[in-house]
């Protein structure tokens, strides 16, 4: 990189916001993805104002941009494929304004995401989207990934809770898009930009609805002796029009990974459990649970577990939200899929899925938001195999077909980002794709902005996750 | 080879129209178009758009033609592009809970589908026994339900379309998770056809609720009846819908138009003429609608609420369908009915409410509000004559409006009046510092201009 750049970039922001020794920027070059790219210059804006600053500077110097929040994505959203700057936001971590009659806040993007819900609570108000990296994730990232979570499955994703954006383009304008208020006359500019993947524009303010916390919440554990009972039980429960907070699953390998890491409770010789959760008012979830109860035993459940209290309720939460951490522990090298199918299709896909691991010799786990449809599954390999790794590469490109034949789609909530570019062409034809890029190239004319992202150029179909590091800690929603 | 028999040879003669009574059926603000084609194939209707583009045409697509009034007159008309025979449902999984339709589909003839399986879509806009899923989506009206289940923008999964070069492209899927690609389909909702013809419209449908219970209290004031709504918002309830009619409205929908167009019967005496009318509706078990009454009459009461009346199962669909129809109600009742469409922060409604009803009433006009809990209105001013005289007191309150609701950090248009004075009137609202990217964004989709050319948004 330019050094005349790098001293503007100091002069813009002060030299305790830019980075560039290589030790320091190899913690940038990871993200919840293992792909790997370094980029050459890290900076840490605090207003909008610097951002401009650093979007012009980047336009002077034809220097690719990236945003970046926690770097906790997982389809490589957030790293320097062309190299460039990486501009970080977690100093643009405020909380700018809580409005709890309109239910709305207004933060910036380096908020994190459980954040914003514990400074909200005692209002009795939440932020809805709820990745499992929440913890770690910010609520910019969040936008820019249009990221899931468990409860999405009643409550909605990112996209359904964002409201306005303050945006800078590639070209270095500041807009304001969308309005606190609904209906904001014009095209849904809004829509447009969340879960955009960093292409069209760096995000500086995030206008967000606020949900009320529900008044009874009650956990169920549903434990199945065979895979098909489990997937019949969560169709069956879609088509009866039950709509759950969360319908999560995890097979027999995943339950294992996760008992022996986090002790959760999780019957270790099950085939199958779902982790349900039915919230609402205190007379609709002792009906709702019950019903629940009596679907998951039609379909021949040995057992459905209650929690008595919130205390058992955030155990067995515990096991779903730190499963890919567990996962970890078992096999370091993993390959993590992100497919979506509809929900009928559930016992046939795991069915298939299983199938596709053992003609390339892989146990595969599944671990998934079962309610929305949306798989994850995990090839566990030897990352110093380098055939085991091209076997876990086609067993993972054969499982997204398989989704997308199914009738599905190649990413329910991680991003395109810079691993599956390549599966797109599955989905869409030339002419939707070719518009998709003349729609990136009216807001980032130069490409400067993310580029390498979301269009197809290259292979791989799901994220590869070789070691864990500081940056890389979180698990993946 | 014409214009008609060029189009006649892409859909066939049956589907081209060019006499003059027909076309003055497809009117829009006193424009009429050259032909009228009915393409019965998203193929053809790129096929259609192309040979626009070749012969420097503009088209307007439409369905029902129910709303072609709303935003400007186009700048070019010269085909009028009838969706209607693209009706049939492409796909439909009640097990997924999700649907895809063509966009000519009539929404009355799909809800009978979905009612098949106890489902429905909760896109029921005015006009309903005319409108078309695709009218419904491009004229982004809003509905009752998105109080509970969101607007078009929250349940629409994907969209295929043709764009302003006869590109036939699509976005999103039909799962209901899918974060591949941008969400372009998002576009399309309210863009009046300025993006693209919409051909196919994938949905996530939803479950009849087992049981509703509608609550319907009058109040003395607005004030009253908005704090009713607040008190609401900080429980623990989620209503399907929260309605406010003032006692203009209330009128409106209890008169003999009304009844006529609406004959679903209503309990006698619900909607009084003297007041602000309220109506909640909830659904849930019957332990939690009991509750619901329970808590709700309380809180009305605390409200200083004059009559609370409780609404079964089988009067809430009368009483909802009538409200639904306000807009096509209120337009009928006056010679010069306008329609201004705000949208504040909920705890603005009562402001914005008052300041509107203050602008009509120092300019001596009638008028009739509709508002929904969730912080739109539907004002209606309504003239007792068309005139000069009445139209200058419509810009003067429909102007004080709109800056009044900028004021208020929200935003106004006009949606509806008399065609002849758009000119007159700030159809869109005021500015907005994003019409640039809006720009940019009909370069791509829409680069020669053929897509309903000037109806939207700064004359896009």
């Amino acid at each position: 990189m330019e050094s005349k750049l790098l001293d503007e970039l100091r002069s813009l922001l002060g030299s305790d916001a830019v980075l560039y020794e290589p030790e320091d920027l190899s913690l940038y070059e990871y993200d919840g993805s293992v792909e790997v790219a370094r980029p050459e210059c890290v900076v840490f804006p605090r207003t909008t104002e610097d951002v401009v600053g650093i979007v012009q500077l980047a336009n002077r110097y034809k220097t690719p941009l990236v945003g970046r929040g926690a770097g906790t994505g997982l389809s490589g959203g957030a790293l320097a494929r062309n190299g460039g700057i990486v501009t970080v936001f977690s100093r643009m971590n405020r909380i700018l304004e809580v409005d709890v009659e309109n239910q709305r806040a207004t933060v910036q993007p380096g908020v994190v995401n459980l954040d914003l819900s514990v400074a909200v609570a005692h209002t009795g108000l939440h932020f809805a989207p709820d990745p499992s990296s929440q913890k770690a994730c910010t609520i910019g990232g969040n936008v820019s990934e249009n990221s899931g979570g468990p409860h999405t499955l009643a409550y909605g994703v990112t996209t359904n809770h964002i409201l306005a954006l303050t945006a800078v383009l590639p070209t270095g304008e500041r807009v304001r898009l969308g309005s606190p208020a609904l209906d904001a006359p014009g095209y849904d500019l809004v829509g447009l930009f969340v879960g955009s993947e960093g292409t069209l524009a760096l995000i500086t303010e995030i206008t967000v609805k606020l949900t009320r916390l529900p008044e009874a919440v009650k956990t169920l554990l549903a434990v199945f002796d065979t895979v098909d009972d489990a997937t019949e039980t969560v169709a069956d429960i879609t088509s009866r029009g039950i709509t759950p907070a969360a319908c999560e699953m995890f097979d027999s390998w995943t339950i294992r990974a996760v008992e022996e890491y986090v002790h959760a409770g999780y019957p270790g010789g099950a085939a199958a459990v779902l982790l349900i959760d039915v919230d609402g008012l205190r007379e609709a979830v002792e009906a709702d649970a019950e019903e629940v109860a009596a679907v998951c035993r039609s379909h021949h459940a040995s057992e459905v577990r209650v929690a008595r209290d919130a205390r058992e309720r955030e155990l067995l939460w515990k096991g779903r939200k730190n499963a890919f951490g567990a996962v970890g522990r078992i096999s370091p090298t993993y390959y993590a899929l992100d497919g979506v199918i509809p929900r009928t299709k559930l016992p046939a896909t795991l069915r298939r899925i299983s199938e596709i691991g053992a003609k390339y010799g892989f146990e595969v786990g599944n671990i998934f938001h079962a309610g929305d449809g949306n798989l994850h599954p995990l090839i566990p390999f030897n990352g110093r195999d380098k055939d085991q790794f091209r076997r876990a590469v086609a067993a993972g490109t054969e499982i997204i077909r398989c989704c997308i034949d199914m009738g599905g789609s190649i990413t329910g909530e991680h991003g395109v980002g810079m691993e599956k570019d390549h599966l797109m062409l599955f989905l869409f034809t030339e002419t939707d794709l070719d518009l998709m890029r003349r729609v990136r190239d009216a807001f980032n004319p130069e490409g400067l902005l993310n580029p390498g992202k979301i269009f197809p150029t290259t292979k791989g179909c799901g994220e590869i996750y070789v070691r864990p590091s500081p940056a890389t800690s979180a698990p993946p929603a | 080879m014409t214009a008609s028999s060029r189009l006649a040879s892409i859909v066939g003669p049956a589907h081209v129209f060019r006499d003059s009574a027909e076309l003055a059926a497809y009117d829009i603000c006193g424009m009429v178009p050259a032909v009228i084609v009915q393409p019965g194939s998203s193929a053809e209707v790129a096929e259609i758009v192309k040979f626009a583009v070749a012969e420097k045409l503009a088209l307007v697509p439409m369905g029902a033609r129910t709303k072609l009034v709303m935003g400007l007159p186009p700048r070019q008309y010269d085909l009028a592009l009838d969706m209607t025979r693209l009706n049939r449902v492409v796909a439909y999984d009640p097990g997924d809970l999700t649907l895809s339709v063509e966009s000519g589909i009539r929404l009355r003839n799909l809800a009978s589908v979905l009612a098949a399986h106890r489902q429905f879509l909760p896109l029921e806009v005015p006009f309903a026994s005319q409108a078309t899923a695709g009218g419904a989506i491009a004229s982004g009206v809003d509905t009752a339900l998105r109080q509970m289940y969101g607007a078009a923008r929250d349940y629409v999964l994907g969209m295929e379309f043709v764009t302003g070069q006869g590109l036939l492209a699509k976005s999103g899927g039909r799962v209901v998770k899918n974060v591949t690609g941008y969400d372009i389909h998002k576009l399309m909702i309210g863009a009046l056809g300025t993006l693209g013809v919409i051909t196919k419209i994938n949905f996530r449908t939803f479950p009849v609720p087992a049981s509703a219970r509608a609550f319907a209290a009058e109040f003395e004031n607005a004030e009253g009846a908005l704090e009713w709504r607040h008190r609401i918002a900080r429980s623990s309830f989620r209503p399907l819908s929260l309605e406010v009619l003032s006692p203009g409205a209330a009128g409106i929908l209890s008169g003999e138009a009304a009844a006529r167009a609406v004959p679903d019967p209503i309990p006698s005496g619900l909607f009084s003429n003297r007041r602000w009318t309220f109506l909640a509706a909830f659904s849930g078990n019957g332990h939690v609608l009991e509750r619901c009454e329970r808590d709700l009459r309380e809180m009305a009461e605390q409200c200083n609420t004059i009559r609370f009346s409780v609404l079964g199962n089988d009067e809430i669909a009368g009483a909802s369908n009538r409200v639904r129809e306000f807009i096509p109600l209120a337009l009928r009742s006056s010679p010069a009915a306008t329609v201004v469409k705000i949208a504040v922060l909920p705890t603005r409604l009562s402001e914005a409410l008052a300041a509107a009803a203050k602008s009509s009433e120092n300019n001596s006009l009638p008028w009739a509000a509709m508002a929904r809990g969730l912080g739109v209105i539907y004002f209606a001013l309504l003239p007792n004559v068309r005139s000069n005289e009445t139209r200058r007191l419509v810009i003067q309150a429909t102007d004080q409006i709109l800056s009044k609701c900028s004021s208020l950090g929200g935003s106004a248009v006009v949606p509806w009046c008399p065609v002849e004075w758009k000119s007159n009137l700030k159809v869109w609202g005021l500015g907005r510092g994003d019409l640039d990217q809006m720009r940019k964004l009909k370069m791509v989709f829409d680069p020669h201009g053929v897509l309903s050319p000037g109806r939207f948004v700064g004359g896009i």
